[in-house]
Formats: C-alpha cells, structure tokens, sequence
C-alpha cells in the first residue's frame, strides 16, 4: 500500500493540491503530513483544513516548530518567518489552532516513526543534516524506517554493515529497494518551499510491504502561490524563494 | 540434491567461491537456463559485508537490460533466505582462454567488453570488478558482464560506499582511484578493461598479483612496461589503446567505452602518440619523480565523474558523390554547432557509395580514395583535432541500411546527414536515405536541410 509523505507544506496550498493528485494518480492510499503545515505561505486556512480532513480519515500528521509557533514563541525564528506566523495568527481560526496546537510531535507504527525533526528529542527541532544526526534519530525511533521533514531537501540515508549511514540523494521518480533487514531514514522533500533551485514541489512515497521508496517532484502553480504572497503583504523574499525555488 | 526454495528446485553446485555458491535451478519457467546464487553467511565479521555486495547485486540486476548481463529472474527475502537467480549464459568464461593471444583476437575480444560496458554506463551502472572471471564470450562473439556485486548505479543509494578495502575490486584490476577510495567514476572500468587486454595480448598482468595495500598503491604513480618489451609484434596500435586505458589519471584515459570499442575495431584509424612507440619502462628519474607526485594524494582529483553523455560519438553521413551541392556548407555547419555542444566527442565521416553490381574489382580502391580524398577536403574547414575523427567509405546497394548498421556496430549516439526539401525532387535519393535512417535507426538523428531561402511574394518584383 502507498503512502504519500508530505512534509513542509508551508500553507502552501497550490503545490499541497498538485502533491495529492499526483500522489493519488500513483494508489496512494495512506497520507503522513510531516509538520510545518503552516508559516511562510498565504494559505495557512486552506492548508489546515486540506489536513485536518485527511486526519479525520486516518492520516499521520505530526507537529512542526512553525505549527508550534502559532501558539507560542518556540525557539528560533528568523525575520520573515517571523511575520509570516504573526500574520498567520490573525487568519487561522480557533478550530484550525486547536488542531496545530493538538498535534503528536512524534508518531511511531509496527515499522514506521513519523516526526518532524530529530527523532533524539523532537521538542528540540535539531536538523537531521548529517549522517551522524541521522543515525542517533534512527536509533531513536526504533523503527526500521523513519520518516522525517524539516530540512527542506530529499535524502535518503540507509545503513551500512556497521550501523553507520550512508547519505544518498535520489533521483525524482527512481523506485529505491529499501527493505526492511536495514534502518532507513528519509527526509521526503518540502512540498510548499523547496530551496534546491528547483521550484516545483517535493514529496516521495513509499511502499512498506514491498520496501520501496520513490521520491517525486511535481510542477505546480508556483507564481500564483507567489502572487498570494505578495498580494497578502508578507516579505518580498517569500515570494521570491517560491518562484526560483531557493 | 531436491532441495526447493520458493518454487526453485536446487540442481548441482556449479561453483563454490568465498562469499557464495552458485547452483542450477529449475522448477519455474523463465524460458532460459537459470542459476542461482546463495551468499555464505557465517556469521564472521565479512559476512556483513557479503550481504552488502550480495544485495547491491539484488538491486541492479533487475535494473539492467540487454543483451550485456545476465537476465534477472527472482530475488529472495534478504532477511530469511537470501538468494537471487539468474539466466545462466552460455558460451565460455575469458578466464578459460589461452593468453597470450593473438593481437586481433585480444582487440576483438577487447572491443565486445567495451560494447558490454558502453551499455551498462549508459543505464547508469558501472561494473568495478571486471576481470576475465566476470566475462563470458557467447559464441556470436559478444560479451556478458557477470557479477554486479561490487558494482555502482547511479540512481540506487551506494550500500558499499564505506567499505573502502572490502569493496576497491580484484587487486590485479583495480584502477589507482578505487584503491583511494572512489566508486562512482565509469573510466574506472576503462582501466580494468585496459589491464584485462594487457593479460589477453601478453600474457601478462601490469601490475602482477599485489597482496598488501602498499602494493596496490604502486599504481598510483607506476606506468606499466609496454606491453610490446613482453611481445615483440604487439601493433603499435594496439599498444597505444592498452596504455591509454592504463592512464594513471582517469582524464588521460579514454572517456567512453565506445571510444575504445572503435579504435580496437579501426586499428588503422587510431592516431599514435608516444604510448605507442614506448619500448620500456620509463627510466629511474621520471618514475621517481612520478612516486614523489603521487605522495601528495591529494592533488590527485578523484574522479571528477565521466560522464558518457558528454563524450558522444558523432557520426556524419556526407554525399562524396555531389561534393558540390550546395547543401554540403548547412551539413557542415550543423556538425560544427552540435560538435562545439562537447568537449570529448568522437567524429565519424561517413561516405556511402551505391556499389553497382559486378563491378571491376580493379576500380574498387580507386573509388574507395577518391572518396576519402572527397572526405577529408569535406572535412577540413571544421578543423576538428585528427585524433578526434574517423573517415570511412562504405560501399553498399542500400546505403540507408549500411549507416543504420555502421551507426549500431559503432555504438553511434547521433547520426547527422542531409535531406533534399521535399520540393527538390532531383534529390529524392536522398531523401529516401534520410527517412530510412530515421526510420530504423537505433540512436538520435539529426536531419539538415538547407536554410529556407525567403520565398518571392506573389506580385512582388
């Protein structure tokens, strides 16, 4: 059975919309949002609602530090981050902060660990950007495959004879044999503000039972997205990373 | 035996190596003969290390097509029982052959590894233990590629990136970048190939057999004897195929296995430079001073990857018989713009002239200068460099059939040649060759007409 992961949407609404049907056009059945569903983009309403209706049928959906900002100053910010989640505040309603608020910071299942960041101590959003990082948060999760977000870029790190991890960046629409006898680790791309000069969005699925994980771009609508930026008066350089995709 | 794993029934033990045994199979239909593999696993520290190369292999055969590795049947659960069965080629192990051999068995032999090779780097895969044990000849004289367990694809996650001693290959073939280290560079499998031709032509390995890591080094900096100081009638040309395949530096090397396949293929077409007049060693100062560069290992880049799509092999088809229709400047204009795409192409002019049948023999070398004659003056205002191009002069009833085939043997990338508008009904011959090659043509081809002249406007005068 498929299941799409969907990490950093960033009220994102255009690239959520694209990811889902291509995600649904390839059987996938089962849907992780991977946090940060909301903060840089100008569909924070829109986004929440697209999840919280996907919850309601059974979705993994975990908190990211940007979600917890909504509530409550939580750890670093940078400038424009800043005001897009002040902004954000004054358009989410009650309801949509009561599901942010509400969410699981971590999400563990049979084979599968689900979290943001580090699975070490996700309350601390360290970055999982090493292989080093990237074996403690396997280890952590006790899972054969752990599913993360938060550093914007799709890689997969798989272990070796030793324990240790090999980081390795897929190729868009390449099924990878990962099965189950190693500990995997995937950082499945940022769906609504990707920064590898690419601008179209990143997702990847993956097939527990079979042991296969693909990861996909997906052009969208990145200018309206951008357009909305703009239009919503948040920083110029929101817009800007939306439409060279840096 | 009688034993059966998921259906496989278990037939005799046709090998038992260090990491696995190979046995026949039969009891599913596959529609050749197959063969499985079984990695030993004893529990030893290699052991984890065997599983690594054991599933490598489990994740690139099923990825590979053609002709050039053995077709993948099923693969077992990693976790319980570990297997992965095969097609079982026929036709004889390199290994079994006689060497020395002659020369022009040893590049006919050498070129069908180079067309294996071209084949799997253009799907993305490189070998990194090729050897004569990896290769087998069918009888039609092609080469199979066997054993991908240590092997590369560029899409997959690299399983053996950290296993530098476990995973550098055979120590008489490795090349000087896996022994530091690197996998992920295609001219890694040129030198083996050109180490391989070296033990098929003299009978001897330029490196011998190293044991400890300081002997593996030695080929950091160390140029082979020449394999002519073994045999005194090695061709030169030859010589100098083997010796730019041993290049230290993976940039010195050929760039596509291609390339090799179509200088051991044109012998006479290969440009010979001083690797082909060595006739020993290079003396004491000039190897002493190689060793103390290679001290510094650093300064040695590993690998800036080859990249095959980079290194093309061009083929321009030109009409010798109208040398000056006015077509011929378009033609070599748009070989000039698609050669300036590429740093590292190789060029084949190609001439096709009807051969009318029963012709005399005695004008049959006649026609064939006057047309490389006609090629080379065709040639000359693009000043390609001589060691970058090819002329050659085919003779055939059906010339759109004779450039599909030469472009196929030559493992062409793109095919260039001219066509008549269709209002140039002079020329139909013409356009008959060109809709034939697109037609049938197994690569690109790239189609040039003449630049539409501005038509008269009605009235207008």
């Amino acid at each position: 059975m498929a299941l799409a992961l969907l990490a950093d949407i960033h009220s994102n609404r255009e690239a959520l919309e694209a990811c889902l049907a291509h995600a649904r056009a390839r059987g996938a059945e089962r849907f992780a949002f991977l946090g940060d569903l909301v903060g840089y983009g100008a569909d924070p309403s829109a986004v929440v609602e697209i999840v919280a209706d996907h919850a309601s049928r059974g979705a993994v959906v975990v908190k990211g530090n940007h979600d917890a900002a909504i509530a409550r100053e939580d750890g670093y910010l940078n400038e424009s981050a800043q005001a897009a989640i002040e902004w954000s505040r004054t358009v989410l309603t009650p309801a949509h902060r009561a599901f942010l608020e509400a969410l699981p910071l971590v999400v563990r299942e049979e084979g599968a660990c689900f979290v943001h960041a580090s699975a070490v101590a996700p309350e601390r959003w360290d970055y999982v950007d090493s292989p080093g990082a990237a074996q403690r948060s396997s280890r952590a999760a006790e899972r054969p495959y752990t599913f993360s977000g938060h550093v914007h870029d799709q890689v997969l790190y798989v272990e070796d004879a030793r324990g240790r991890m090999i980081a390795f960046v897929p190729q868009a629409g390449v099924a990878i044999p990962a099965r189950p006898n190693r500990n995997w680790l995937a950082l499945a791309g940022s769906v609504g503000q990707p920064r590898d000069g690419l601008p179209s969005a990143a997702y990847a699925l993956a097939d527990i039972e079979r042991g296969r994980i693909t990861f996909h771009r997906v052009p969208y609508d990145n200018l309206a997205a951008a357009a909305k930026i703009r239009a919503a008066g948040l920083p110029e350089v929101l817009a800007y990373r939306l439409e060279r995709g840096v | 035996m009688g034993n059966e794993i998921d259906g496989f029934v278990l037939g005799a033990c046709v090998h038992a190596g260090a990491m696995g045994k190979l046995f026949e199979v039969t009891g599913r239909e596959a529609g050749f003969p197959m063969l499985m593999k079984v990695p030993i696993l004893d529990g030893a520290a290699e052991s984890a290390e065997t599983l690594l190369a054991f599933e490598t292999e489990a994740m690139i055969l099923p990825r590979l097509s053609g002709i050039h590795a053995p077709r993948f049947v099923a693969a077992g659960d990693v976790s319980s029982v570990p297997y992965v069965v095969i097609e079982r080629i026929a036709g004889e192990s390199l290994d079994h052959r006689a060497r020395p051999m002659p020369a022009a068995e040893a590049a006919r032999i050498g070129a069908a590894i180079a067309d294996a090779l071209h084949d799997i780097h253009s799907q993305g895969v490189i070998h990194l233990d090729l050897k004569p044990d990896n290769v087998i000849i069918r009888e039609d004289g092609s080469a199979v590629l066997l054993d991908f367990a240590l092997a590369h694809h560029r899409a997959l996650p690299d399983l053996l990136a950290q296993e530098h001693r476990y995973a550098a290959g055979s120590a008489p073939y490795v090349s000087p970048e896996q022994v530091r280290g690197s996998r992920s560079d295609p001219r890694s499998d040129l030198f083996a190939l050109g180490v391989v031709l070296y033990e098929l032509a003299t009978g001897h390995l330029p490196f011998g057999v190293p044991r400890t890591l300081a002997g593996l080094r030695d080929r950091l900096w160390r140029d082979p004897t020449p394999p002519i100081a073994h045999l005194r009638d090695i061709p030169p040309a030859l010589q100098e195929v083997i010796l730019r395949c041993l290049e230290v530096d993976a940039a010195r090397r050929y760039q596509s296995a291609s390339h090799v396949a179509f200088d051991l293929r044109n012998p006479d077409q290969v440009p010979l430079t001083e690797r082909s007049r060595r006739r020993m060693s290079l003396g004491f100062g000039e190897q002493a001073v190689r060793w103390w560069r290679a001290r510094d290992v650093a300064r040695m880049a590993i690998g800036s990857r080859g990249d095959e799509e980079a290194a093309p092999v061009v083929m321009v088809a030109v009409d010798t018989t109208h040398p000056d229709d006015p077509r011929q400047p378009d033609l070599q204009r748009a070989t000039r713009r698609i050669l300036s795409l590429s740093r590292e192409f190789r060029l084949i002019c190609v001439a096709v002239v009807s051969s009318p049948i029963g012709a005399p023999a005695a004008s049959e070398k006649d026609v064939q200068l006057e047309h490389r004659i006609r090629l080379r003056h065709w040639l000359a205002p693009l000043e390609v460099e001589a060691e970058r191009v090819s002329m050659h002069v085919l003779e055939a009833a059906d010339p759109g059939n004779a450039l599909v085939e030469f472009a196929g043997r030559n493992n062409v990338d793109l095919i260039v040649l001219g066509a008549p508008a269709p209002d140039e009904r002079a020329l139909a011959w013409w356009r008959s060759v060109a809709s034939s090659v697109t037609a049938n043509a197994r690569c690109s081809v790239h189609v040039v007409r003449r630049a539409p002249r501005s038509s008269p406007i009605n009235g207008d005068f």
